[in-house]
């Protein structure tokens, strides 16, 4: 998009700056707004101006494609050991609303080795078809095998729409295929749409450590990829009476063509250790005081049916390993509940946990920001809060 | 050996305008993606052991230059800055295609590193981006390398809930994690020798690049609408006589949330 100040409407109410999120991209000129080269082009300024002295032109980009040939939603079913990723099943119900506003068709994207079976998840969260892809060769998740089979698919079936979960495999592999097909990507969306006019997806992600929030659109590419986040979506309640049209997909991958292979899969030994699947995650920060105190976290957690995770304070002091950490820097988690002991709230914890439904933080120090996107908020000692919550928890289970 | 790397605002110093919402950026400090630095030192500890030769390289704007200076002054042999107002506004994917180029030009690695994703963007996409357009395999988020041979290395790459130990051949693009090691400081000596090292500018004509592949040509995405994202109104502050009223309240709201 390109941005004009028509300098003979300015009236100089400045209101233009005030709207602007680029500090320094609009400058007063002798009484007149005037653009400068920090202008990205996202048009706030224009919808701010009262007299409408700005001008947004969209710029034409050649992409050598008819973006209306493209049409549906698909949405990429990530498994491993042939269990369905939950964030694949919100996805699905996010793909349907959109499908819905389109008015396109649904179709959930199988890849595996004996998943025929996890098509029925697919028609049961509401998507209309589901491609297949079945083989020895997909069991597990490859950049080099899935993409090389993806991109076939897209090139064949042109859909309007690819959503990904925003895992480490969905971010891999959206990013690999966005490049091959010369689409458009926007990564780690906590919101989607479709603009009613242009029938654009509206993307929405946070940016800057979460400090603010932008809403990407992809005019001339097809399709329009993005990967959401998990938890974000909403999952409505299956139907597993319905049922759908299964595509098995031809392809022509061979093993002998995947330079990469996975040795081994090793997962975490303790229970619900994954954090951005948990429902209820308790974090302790530097307020724990040390690797020692640690269990009192735990504790809480276990009591909860949770996971527990970690500020990136206590991580960098060796207290707690880096896979437990929440934040910009670890997981981005939205649990139902999210517990904060003895965590300041550091601009990039609060990056990675702001989301969630219900937030507790519990700390000394009356003024620290974690409160600011509390839920409640407890002033005082972690190391006697938490312990009687535990004990009073685990009181209540046994109760019931 | 080429690090991709790039100067980023520090996040940690962002503040937000509370009458307009709007981000201050200015007097935030100018600082190397910590994930890049990650990055770096993985090429120092491979060219320890195997030898080899470490380039930094970085799209941005002139004063991207301090970012890689830091670079070398950690040990980095090279630096290469890719500069031009025609690389302005680009997205991943013209951002990727860019750095895929000037790679090219450098020559022909065995690895390519980059840190698993940017504090600014966060969006992870511009390393596989630049594998991509290079034609080479891929290992993301890789939290340890456990052995480099001759064509192929052997790493663990981090998934949720655990990790792959996976086989890759060479040449490759790595992306690392942050848990995969320390990045050094820069020692005085290096500080010094970084200072005197001259450092290469390239823009389109140097790269020979497709011009409708850069900058805003080839990025398919736009920024729509930028906001202040919905601040949660302030909380409610628990307050009793003692912690076990306060805890007995707190558990008797998060029950009336259905949370527990």
């Amino acid at each position: 998009m390109a941005v004009k100040i028509i300098a003979e409407e300015c009236i100089g109410c400045e209101s233009c700056i005030d709207a602007c999120p680029f500090p320094g991209a609009i400058v007063m000129d002798d009484g007149i707004a005037k653009l400068t080269d920090k202008c990205n082009g996202c048009g706030a300024c224009a919808d701010a101006c009262a007299v409408e002295a700005i001008l947004v032109e969209e710029t034409e980009v050649k992409s050598g494609i008819d973006i209306n040939d493209y049409k549906g939603v698909w949405v990429f079913i990530e498994q491993r050991d042939n269990h369905i990723a939950n964030v694949s099943l919100e996805l699905i119900c996010e793909g349907r609303k959109l499908a819905n506003e389109l008015g396109t068709e649904l179709a959930g994207v199988v890849l595996g080795d004996g998943v025929e079976e996890l098509t029925k998840y697919c028609f049961a969260y509401g998507a209309d078809k589901a491609y297949l892809v079945d083989g020895p060769v997909f069991k597990d998740y490859r950049t080099d095998s899935y993409t090389d089979v993806i991109v076939e698919m897209i090139n064949r079936y042109k859909p309007e729409v690819v959503l990904f979960g925003a895992t480490n495999n969905g971010r891999d592999f959206a990013a690999r295929i966005a490049v091959r097909v010369h689409a458009g990507l926007t990564a780690d969306c906590t919101e989607l749409g479709i603009d009613p006019e242009t029938k654009q997806l509206m993307q929405t992600r946070p940016a800057f450590g979460g400090n603010i929030m932008a809403t990407i659109i992809c005019p001339n590419h097809r399709p329009q990829m993005a990967t959401v986040r998990p938890k974000v979506m909403k999952k409505v309640e299956p139907d597993f009476t319905k049922t759908g049209e299964i595509i098995r997909v031809e392809n022509s991958v061979k093993e002998e063509d995947v330079t990469t292979k996975i040795l081994e899969i090793i997962e975490h030994a303790t229970k619900m250790i994954n954090l951005s699947e948990a429902e209820i995650i308790v974090s302790g920060g530097r307020g724990i005081g040390g690797p020692e105190n640690y269990y009192l976290i735990e504790n809480l957690a276990e009591v909860l049916g949770g996971a527990a995770g970690a500020s990136r304070a206590a991580v960098d002091a060796g207290w707690v390993p880096h896979y437990r950490q929440v934040g910009q820097t670890g997981k981005t988690v939205a649990p139902k509940l999210y517990v904060a002991c003895g965590i300041s709230g550091a601009i990039q914890h609060l990056a990675g946990m702001q989301t969630s439904d219900v937030i507790v933080a519990i700390n000394k120090d009356p003024e620290a920001p974690i409160f600011k996107v509390a839920t409640f908020g407890i002033v005082g000692d972690i190391h006697k809060v938490v312990p009687l919550l535990t004990k009073k928890f685990k009181e209540l289970k046994e109760a019931n | 050996m080429i690090v991709c790397i790039k100067q980023v605002p520090d996040t940690t110093d962002v503040k937000i305008d509370p009458e307009k919402g709007t981000l201050i950026r200015e007097g935030v400090p100018s600082i190397v993606n910590p994930f890049d630095k990650n990055a770096v030192e993985a090429a120092l500890k491979i060219r320890e052991e195997k030898g080899g030769k470490v380039t930094v390289i970085t799209m941005g704007p002139p004063q991207a230059v301090d970012a890689l200076r830091e670079c070398l002054a950690m040990g980095a042999d090279d630096a290469i800055l890719l500069s031009d107002r025609a690389f302005a506004s680009s997205d991943t994917w013209a951002t990727s295609y860019t750095l895929a180029m000037g790679i090219k030009k450098v020559g022909n690695p065995d690895i390519i590193f980059c840190g698993k994703q940017a504090i600014d963007g966060d969006t992870a996409q511009v390393g596989p981006g630049i594998a991509e357009h290079l034609g080479l395999p891929q290992v993301t988020y890789v939290q340890k390398i456990k052995e480099v041979k001759e064509d192929g290395m052997i790493v663990e790459r981090s998934i949720e809930g655990g990790y792959e130990v996976v086989s890759v051949g060479m040449p490759v693009m790595i992306a690392v994690d942050k848990s995969i090691n320390e990045p050094r400081f820069p020692t005085m000596m290096g500080t010094m020798k970084a200072h005197k090292k001259e450092i290469p500018t390239w823009g389109l004509a140097e790269l020979g690049a497709d011009e409708d592949k850069l900058g805003m040509n080839g990025s398919p995405t736009r920024v729509k609408r930028i906001f202040a994202p919905e601040r949660k109104g302030q909380g409610e502050m628990i307050q009793g006589d003692d912690e076990s009223e306060v805890c007995a309240l707190l558990i008797e709201k998060l029950r009336d949330k259905k949370v527990v």
